[in-house]
């Protein structure tokens, strides 16, 4: 599958992966409302960590082991067996937050108005994830596993 | 303001200094996100947590564009500060800001990039020719168009030697650049851009088959293994020169001068010396890298050619050297004299080529424009039948395929490109280079800035704008029903002058339209 | 110089050509040319007509044979006046012709059969003979007012001017001359009025050219050739192509078809396919004698002395067909103006572009001859 690689040195720490993210993930996908009127029950499913000049995007990996799959009482975590991402099934999520204490890269976050873990989808429905794709330094990149590995 | 002062260090603040821009914020789009903030090296945009908005403070702004390329909801626009004077056709806005800024400062006026000052651009003045009815136009889709350009050295003949029922060549030919395409980037060194950029246009100059030259910024090891496609650069200040320098290049340069600054040597902070350009250039870490005015030991023509050829026994021959001089007004015989000096290229420099940092008064109004240089270069070197010794490269302010088309027929063997380069780049001629703070990444070392030029995104651009390039040069070559380059090199029959007066035409040999 | 008559402009045509050659040097009469470029009528629009024949002379084979046309009677006094000055005239007559209804406002026509005074070649010990004959042309070309020296070598001549061909040829009365080369050139000028000196073939020396096309790479040739001391007068593109080969050939000593090669070389791709010998070779002449490629439309005739040659433009722009039979070879733009003169050729094909065909007079001295390296080959259909 494919999989979201960082290139922290080229990452400007600008942040609109994390504003493309947020209006992805809102009601409306319109940036200036999802700003205005949703910015209290939306939030980006990835956050840019800074030190110094370096920073990078970070967002789940969609690990091969994924511990929260396996950490995931209700079985709301699950692999969506077409494409291999990693999804939360937020009808049948507890918020028990198991997988937020398993998780090696704190990919996942409490969803901001609901009780069910929020995380990244690598945006169903899109051709790329938005990050991905409105990242003006290409610091975001989507590659093959094995372009990944090389 | 006292002298003690200014030994506590301050700093008044310049009043007469106004800013330059107007940043103007939409509220009704700005959500607050601080992409702006994060991406301004100038300090222009701030955010107030406690009211939790975004604010502007135009007087820095240097017109970059960078907030507002990257502004998601596109809330921000840029203007020309409307701050108008009362109108005075001497003492225009421009010049009233220059004098307030030195009055502030006590310093030279510095800028970056080429000249600013609306002179004209004769290429806009000259129109190219096109084939119908008597002479087919050739469609480059469909038949070969050839732009390869050998730059180099040539034999005024050939001798050929029969033997067994066939030649052979007994002529040596000098050693030649092989382009591709008749452009190449021009010289920016390692340390006036960064890293990053330096890569990008020593790969793209590789992908596209044809060379970058590393200006007086010494040959990062990284870039060592695109030294077949590179130029490496001699200057007054012999940065980063040593034989393996020259020999891991394709072709040696030797520069003279500049056409942002002729007569005027370089300066690069030391604030831009780290660790690797240091190590690039051969000079301490943090000290200023000083480029003399002249080379000291180029006094006169003859210490030219004995700087020539010592560069070429170091060589072994092998590499053709390049002497590069600005367009100033005697160029045709200092270029003539390059030549029989021994220059297998002469690179010639007009008046609105680019810079890092040059003093304001000297880049506005020192040289000649590339057009008559360039003119006045190939005719000189024709009618003393040199012509042949040396490839012409112009350069200095090229902006599209068109100019470099104008400039072949004109007499030119190729085209540097520097600042179109820096363009494609993503560089939006706000003109600060000197003050390192490139909100592109590009003329900066600073590693909050130079990691905005991603050299893959670079390279590609670069690529890209070469391809183009190209594709328009075969178009303009086969609607003229010419398909290959050197039928178009020096064919001034194929330009025609508008708007220019006879003696321009003159010197240009070129005809009027309708002649 | 004939006044007014230059123009600033360089010419462009369309035009017809045919040349035939008795590769064994036997001579035949004009008869046959003139038929063959009257069978071309059509492609030549009456303003312009001429001629060039090889062998014509063998009474004064020795003797530089200058043809000059005249606008009045000074004019010629003052050229020659200037050719005595440098030559020995040995003999001077008026051009034979005959009066012809179609040929009109004729200019006073004359040639005179000289060498170069011995003291002149003395003082220009570092030139040639050839050299000096081409500094009195030029001189006499570009300066003297009224006259214009149209043909210049040896035991041959050019022939020309205002009119259709056949009736040129008529009124120069060539049926009565006997050579063993002929070209000829009816001509479709395309932005200049016709007159008598800009007509083909433009001759240099024993070169005379006969040229349908136009040469879009005219402004660099010329100033290629400036670079040699070649001034061109006429600003015609063929005058550059007779300069070219006697640039390439004549000073550079190139064998007529590496001369070709450099003119219409093969492109880069077609080059790399090439043994390694030849791709240096080619290498070799592109990288030096790029202000040599001809570039735009042409098919060209070159006649010499030793033979004549025909070279297509690189992507064959302009029509050329070959012929040959026995030891003649035939060259036209039109299949049709071969087969007016030869009805049953053993061989016949289209000429391929950037591939000279050339034709020798055998027997020559064996630095004459040209080598075959480089030759396109496959040219027959």
């Amino acid at each position: 599958m494919k999989r979201i690689v960082a290139r922290e040195e080229y990452c400007v720490g600008c942040r609109l992966c994390e504003i493309h993210c947020l209006v992805q993930h809102s009601k409306s996908k319109k940036i200036i409302k999802a700003f205005r009127e949703e910015r209290d029950s939306v939030l980006p499913r990835l956050r840019v960590e800074e030190s110094g000049c370096v920073s990078f995007a970070l967002q789940c990996r969609h690990c091969e082991q994924a511990s929260c799959i396996e950490a995931c009482m209700t079985g709301a975590m699950h692999r969506a067996p077409e494409t291999g991402a990693v999804l939360c099934d937020t009808d049948r999520c507890v918020g028990c937050w198991m997988c937020i204490m398993v998780c090696p890269l704190g990919a996942i976050r409490r969803g901001p108005d609901s009780h069910v873990a929020s995380k990244c989808d690598l945006c169903i429905g899109e051709d790329y994830p938005v990050c991905v794709a409105n990242c003006p330094n290409e610091a975001i990149a989507l590659r093959e596993e094995d372009e990944v590995n090389a | 303001m006292n002298e003690k002062d200014r030994k506590d260090g301050f700093q008044p603040r310049q009043w007469l200094v106004e800013p330059d821009f107007v940043v103007e914020r939409d509220p009704e789009k700005c959500i607050q996100c601080q992409v702006c903030v994060r991406q301004c090296a100038n300090d222009v945009h701030r955010y107030d947590e406690d009211d939790e908005t975004v604010s502007s403070d135009s007087s820095p702004c240097v017109g970059c564009h960078r907030c507002a390329s990257l502004c998601p909801t596109g809330a921000i626009s840029i203007k020309r500060s409307e701050l108008d004077f009362r109108p005075h056709g001497n003492w225009t806005a421009a010049a009233l800001r220059n004098v307030y800024k030195q009055a502030e400062t006590g310093g030279i006026l510095l800028a970056g990039m080429g000249n600013d000052q609306g002179l004209p651009v004769y290429w806009d003045r000259l129109l190219l020719n096109a084939s119908q009815v008597t002479n087919p136009s050739i469609d480059p889709l469909r038949e070969p168009m050839e732009t390869l350009t050998h730059l180099g050295r040539k034999p005024d003949r050939l001798r050929l030697l029969e033997r067994d029922g066939g030649v052979a060549l007994a002529t040596r030919i000098e050693p030649q650049l092989e382009l591709q395409v008749p452009v190449m980037f021009s010289a920016m060194s390692y340390g006036s851009i960064s890293y990053h950029a330096s890569m990008a246009l020593a790969r793209a100059a590789s992908e596209a088959g044809t060379y970058a030259n590393t200006g007086e910024g010494g040959l990062h090891r990284d870039i060592r293994p695109f030294g077949d496609n590179m130029i490496v650069q001699v200057a007054s200040g012999r940065f980063g020169v040593d034989s393996e320098y020259l020999n891991s290049a394709a072709a040696v340069e030797i520069k003279i001068g500049q056409g942002a600054k002729p007569g005027i040597g370089g300066h690069l902070p030391g604030e831009k010396v780290d660790g690797a350009v240091s190590e690039t250039r051969m000079i301490p870490e943090g000290t200023d890298a000083l480029s003399p005015a002249p080379h000291h030991d180029i006094y006169s023509i003859e210490d030219l050619r004995q700087l020539i050829y010592s560069i070429k026994e170091a060589t072994l021959y092998e590499k053709p050297v390049s002497v590069k001089i600005a367009a100033v007004h005697n160029v045709a015989a200092i270029a003539s004299g390059c030549v029989r000096a021994g220059a297998d290229i002469v690179a010639i420099d007009g008046c609105r080529g680019g810079t890092g940092a040059a003093p304001t008064m000297i880049r506005n109004n020192v040289g000649i424009p590339i057009e008559f240089a360039l003119a006045a270069v190939d005719s000189r070197l024709r009618e003393e039948g040199i012509r042949n010794q040396a490839s012409v490269i112009a350069a200095g302010g090229f902006r599209c395929s068109a100019d470099v088309v104008k400039a072949i027929a004109l007499g030119a063997d190729a085209v540097y490109l520097g600042t179109v380069a820096l363009v494609a780049m993503g560089c939006h001629m706000c003109q600060k280079c000197y003050t390192g703070k490139c909100n592109w990444g590009i003329a900066t070392q600073d590693p909050y800035l130079t990691r905005r030029l991603n050299p893959d995104m670079a390279t590609r651009r670069l690529v890209n704008l070469l391809r183009a390039w190209k594709l328009e040069i075969k178009e303009m070559m086969g609607g003229m029903g010419i398909n290959a380059i050197e039928s178009l090199r020096g064919n001034r029959e194929h330009l025609r002058g508008v708007g220019l007066t006879d003696r321009e035409l003159r010197i240009l040999d070129v005809k009027a339209a309708g002649e | 110089m004939i006044s007014g008559l230059t123009t600033d402009d360089k010419e462009m045509s369309g035009c017809a050509i045919s040349g035939i050659m008795s590769e064994v040097g036997r001579p035949f009469s004009g008869e046959s040319i003139i038929r063959s470029i009257a069978n071309m009528h059509d492609r030549s629009n009456g303003l312009g007509g001429g001629f060039a024949a090889y062998g014509i002379y063998p009474d004064r084979a020795e003797d530089y044979a200058l043809h000059v046309m005249c606008d009045h009677e000074d004019g010629l006094k003052a050229a020659e006046a200037v050719i005595a000055d440098r030559c020995v005239i040995r003999h001077t007559e008026p051009i034979p012709t005959r009066p012809m209804r179609a040929i009109r406002r004729r200019p006073i026509l004359s040639r005179c059969f000289v060498r170069m005074r011995e003291e002149e070649l003395e003082r220009n010990y570092d030139r040639t003979e050839d050299d000096l004959v081409v500094s009195l042309v030029m001189d006499v070309n570009t300066h003297v007012e009224g006259a214009f020296v149209f043909s210049s070598g040896k035991n041959m001549g050019v022939f020309k001017g205002v009119g259709y061909p056949e009736d040129i040829g008529r009124f120069f009365r060539l049926e009565e001359y006997q050579g063993y080369i002929w070209t000829a050139h009816g001509r479709f000028p395309t932005n200049t009025t016709g007159w008598w000196g800009g007509a083909h073939p433009f001759g240099l020396l024993d070169w005379a050219v006969v040229h349908n096309g136009e040469i879009s790479s005219y402004g660099i040739n010329r100033r290629y050739l400036a670079n040699f001391g070649y001034h061109c007068t006429l600003r015609t593109d063929t005058e550059v192509i007779a300069y070219m080969f006697d640039l390439l050939v004549r000073v550079h000593r190139l064998p007529l078809r590496a001369a070709c090669t450099a003119m219409a070389p093969p492109f880069w791709s077609q080059a790399e396919r090439l043994s390694e010998d030849e791709r240096e070779l080619v290498r070799a002449l592109r990288v030096v004698y790029g202000g040599a490629l001809l570039n735009g439309p042409f098919s060209i005739l070159v006649g010499h002395s030793g033979g004549m040659v025909a070279l297509n433009d690189r992507i064959k722009l302009r029509p050329l067909v070959a012929a040959r039979r026995g030891d003649m070879l035939y060259l036209a733009s039109e299949e049709a103006a071969v087969r007016e003169v030869c009805r049953d050729p053993e061989r016949l094909w289209n000429v391929r572009g950037g591939t000279p065909v050339i034709g020798e007079l055998r027997g020559q001295a064996k630095a004459d001859a040209t080598p075959t390296v480089l030759s396109g080959g496959g040219q027959e259909v």
